[in-house]
């Protein structure tokens, strides 16, 4: 490759400048025929190493990770066509979980574009509705630009993926650097800060309340780790309860006798019946998502509905509001701890008492409990001791699969700190959790990262087995192996008669024998009384680990709202379910 | 049905950045989230700051007219969004092209309608008429309805232009 030319440089020089100047340090990716120019500059420097996956999905998912375990942007850079569509379920599941990213896909030259030439696909067709924004790059002189825009999209407002399409010539092409620009963006003006009028009466209802509720999500996280403080001193200052989303978990402390747990279809019977009965919802930074809300037209009948987000979509799109926010989490939350705290007016402690009273007995239900007897493992117990042994490592991330695992991972392991549980909660994406653990443990090479994970979902991105093996990444592989897709099987036995098409995982590896392949250490414990001792080994070998964890293959989790069904209408059990059918409307639902 | 459940019919003008591929995201938006264009119109209307202007009918209740906006106002290229609809009065026009074939009476019959509408012949055969016409949708729907029996054969209509009434730019 020519180097500077009178001060010029080639497209792939441009691109990896800029990335050098947006703080890039790591990269995930797969080379190709379409990005072979960047590789090759990428090759020539040494402030940002590149992490080889297996296939582009876990390129995707590994940024991911890193991008919700730093709060930075994630970057993956794959090749055209079958690179670009494999990265399609990444973009989608980070459009959906609003995680910042942005992905480089090679393209085939410019005047080859629209010819059906080898390796061509309409990238920035195909990701367009699945990105926040996308960008193909025509002309070498843009790239620069191009790529600061890319940044500042995928990181403000409301995060999201960003792709930048770049075909060959113009990699290859001679053009001229530009540093990023202090200069707001001629169109993308995410709103910050919320109208004081909105938040001074936002409080006021929040004082004048006598059932309150904080529901929070994802957004506190996104807003960053101050929003996360913030928050804990209003609901503290407040004294009033407070539940998180899936994607909130680590928002608020799971410890705090505050926090009711998690919401939603299998989140805390305490929360949902709170969410319920509440006169004032305070929600946070989320979206009043379908699994959330339940059956909409009877979610939270008699509650004023104050929405803190910085996404004006998010308002009013599922659930009518009484008094919307738009605004970024950190910079409203300062503003209505300022006005709480100046106000003359305090909280009914009379009222707030006896809301709590009524929580407490929700509460006695004891939702979660289940009984470890005998010598079968409960999913739910692996899950507790596993929390146990790590709760006091102040290091330890969570990553996790998709299905029953992945809720009970929700459920029983706690959270004090935002940024330290990356799941795929929107698009709900099987083999999401090895990828992400990967990128998780690039972006902290000393931290635990355990990734819990059920055996189909693991099978899914299994080949990121070897990209851990080559950068010696000590992942942790919790497997709660039942030897069925776990949720899959619980719906059909919720809609479909018991009838279990498909669900059961035959010819399932040795995961011993498969860790061990790859150059990681397996383990397997089938007996309740042999599994403190493999967790402690686990969390003690440096190295990867796979630890196939067998369990009771029946468990189904608990409690859960079942298809189109209010939120104060939850199963709290198996024997829950004969007695309350699902309805034919409920039935269509997912 | 309650006041929110009512579906209206709106105009929505947004003022884009004409890059390529600022349409299709547009479209992608209504069709991706199920949302109703009943007529939609794009040229660019600033050259020199290449920006373009999109016009677009739709219908939903005011929840949905409400996510139409919002969703349009996150694209990236976006700069503006208004309801002409909800924002004060505007006026709407629609363009017309209208081919009508026949003989006799009829096509007598044609010609004396198109002067009452102030539709102008733009082309003529022995055997056929092309008429332009100018109006608000109902104007054209009302011509094109009288013209039917008379042997139209061929419509092409532009979708609504529309703009605010008064001093206000968008």
């Amino acid at each position: 490759m020519e180097k500077e030319q009178n001060g010029k440089l080639t497209g792939s020089e441009i691109l990896v400048m800029a990335l050098t100047d947006q703080e890039v340090t790591k990269i995930f990716g797969y080379p190709g025929g379409a990005v072979l120019p960047l590789y090759d500059a990428l090759l020539q420097q040494n402030s940002i190493s590149h992490i080889l996956v297996r296939q582009e999905g876990g390129a995707l998912h590994a940024a991911e990770g890193y991008a919700r375990s730093t709060g930075k942007v994630g970057v993956a850079l794959v090749t055209s066509g079958p690179g670009a569509t494999n990265a399609v379920t990444g973009l989608t599941d980070a459009m959906m979980d609003s995680i910042p990213l942005v992905c480089i896909t090679g393209q085939v030259p410019t005047h080859l574009i629209g010819n059906d030439a080898f390796q061509e696909c309409d990238t920035t067709g195909i990701t367009r509705p699945c990105t926040k924004h996308n960008y193909l790059v025509k002309n070498v002189d843009d790239l620069a630009r191009i790529v600061h825009e890319a940044f500042h999209v995928a990181r403000s407002g409301r995060p999201g993926p960003v792709v930048i399409d770049l075909p060959k010539d113009v990699a290859m092409a001679i053009g001229s650097y530009s540093p990023p620009e202090k200069n707001e963006h001629k169109t993308y003006i995410p709103q910050m800060k919320g109208d004081a009028s909105d938040i001074k009466q936002a409080v006021k209802l929040l004082i004048g309340a006598k059932k309150p509720i904080f529901y929070c999500g994802g957004g506190v996280i996104n807003s960053g780790p101050k929003a996360s403080k913030l928050l804990a001193e209003l609901v503290r200052i407040s004294g009033y309860p407070c539940t998180l989303t899936l994607m909130g978990l680590g928002a608020y402390p799971a410890s705090d006798p505050q926090f009711l747990g998690m919401l939603g279809m299998h989140g805390t019977y305490e929360a949902n019946m709170a969410m319920h009965d509440c006169d004032v919802m305070v929600c946070v930074g989320a979206r009043f998502d379908d699994r959330i809300t339940g059956l909409i037209s009877e979610f939270s009948p008699n509650s004023k509905k104050i929405h803190i987000d910085i996404d004006p979509s998010s308002i009013n799109k599922n659930v009518a509001v009484d008094l919307p926010i738009i605004g970024d989490v950190a910079n409203v939350l300062e503003e209505m701890l300022k006005n709480w705290k100046s106000s003359n007016t305090k909280p009914n402690q009379k009222a707030l008492k006896t809301w709590w009273k009524q929580i407490d007995e929700w509460r006695a239900q004891d939702c979660l409990k289940f009984s470890q007897r005998g010598e079968v493992i409960k999913p739910q117990f692996a899950i507790q001791r596993l929390y146990e042994a790590t709760k006091n490592n102040d290091d330890v991330y969570i990553t996790t699969e998709v299905g029953q695992h992945q809720m009970w991972a929700a459920q029983f392991y706690g959270f004090e700190k935002p940024n330290r549980w990356m799941t795929s909660g929107g698009l709900g994406t099987m083999g999401y959790g090895l990828p992400a653990a990967l990128g998780t443990q690039v972006a902290h090479p000393k931290a635990l990262v355990i990734d819990i994970a059920g055996e189909a979902s693991i099978l899914m991105n299994i080949q990121e087995m070897s990209t851990i093996a080559q950068y010696q990444l000590p992942v942790k592989i919790f497997i709660l192996n039942n030897e069925y897709m776990g949720m899959v099987r619980q719906w059909q036995e919720l809609l479909h008669g018991g009838r279990y098409a498909e669900s059961y995982m035959e010819s399932l590896p040795d995961f011993k024998k498969l860790a061990e392949s790859f150059g990681a250490v397996g383990m397997r414990v089938d007996k309740a009384s042999d599994l403190d001792a493999m967790i402690e080994e686990m969390i003690k070998v440096n190295k990867a680990v796979i630890a196939d964890v067998h369990v009771e293959k029946m468990e189904s989790c608990y409690p859960m709202i079942p298809s189109g069904a209010a939120h104060n209408h939850m199963l709290l059990g198996p024997e829950d379910n004969s007695q309350r059918p699902i309805s034919e409307d409920g039935m269509v639902l997912v | 049905m309650s006041t929110e459940e009512i579906e209206n019919k709106h105009t929505i003008s947004v003022l884009v950045d004409n890059e390529p591929g600022v349409l299709a995201r547009v479209i992608g938006l209504f069709s991706g989230r199920g949302y109703n264009i009943e007529s939609l119109t794009v040229a660019e209307v600033r050259a020199r700051r290449q920006q373009s202007r999109i016009t677009i009918v739709t219908n939903g209740t005011p929840m949905i007219i409400e996510q139409i906006k919002a969703q349009l106002c996150r694209l990236v290229p976006v700069h503006k969004v208004v309801d002409l609809t909800i924002d004060g009065p505007s006026v709407e026009r629609e363009l017309a092209l209208i081919k009508v074939v026949g003989s006799g009476e009829k096509r007598v019959e044609s010609l004396r309608i198109a002067d009452i509408f102030r539709a102008r012949v733009l082309d003529s055969t022995n055997e056929s008429f092309i008429f332009e016409i100018v109006g608000d949708t109902e104007k054209l729907n009302a011509f094109i309805e009288l013209m039917r029996p008379l042997g139209l054969v061929d419509v092409s209509r532009t979708g609504v232009v529309a703009i605010a009434r008064g001093i206000e730019a968008l």
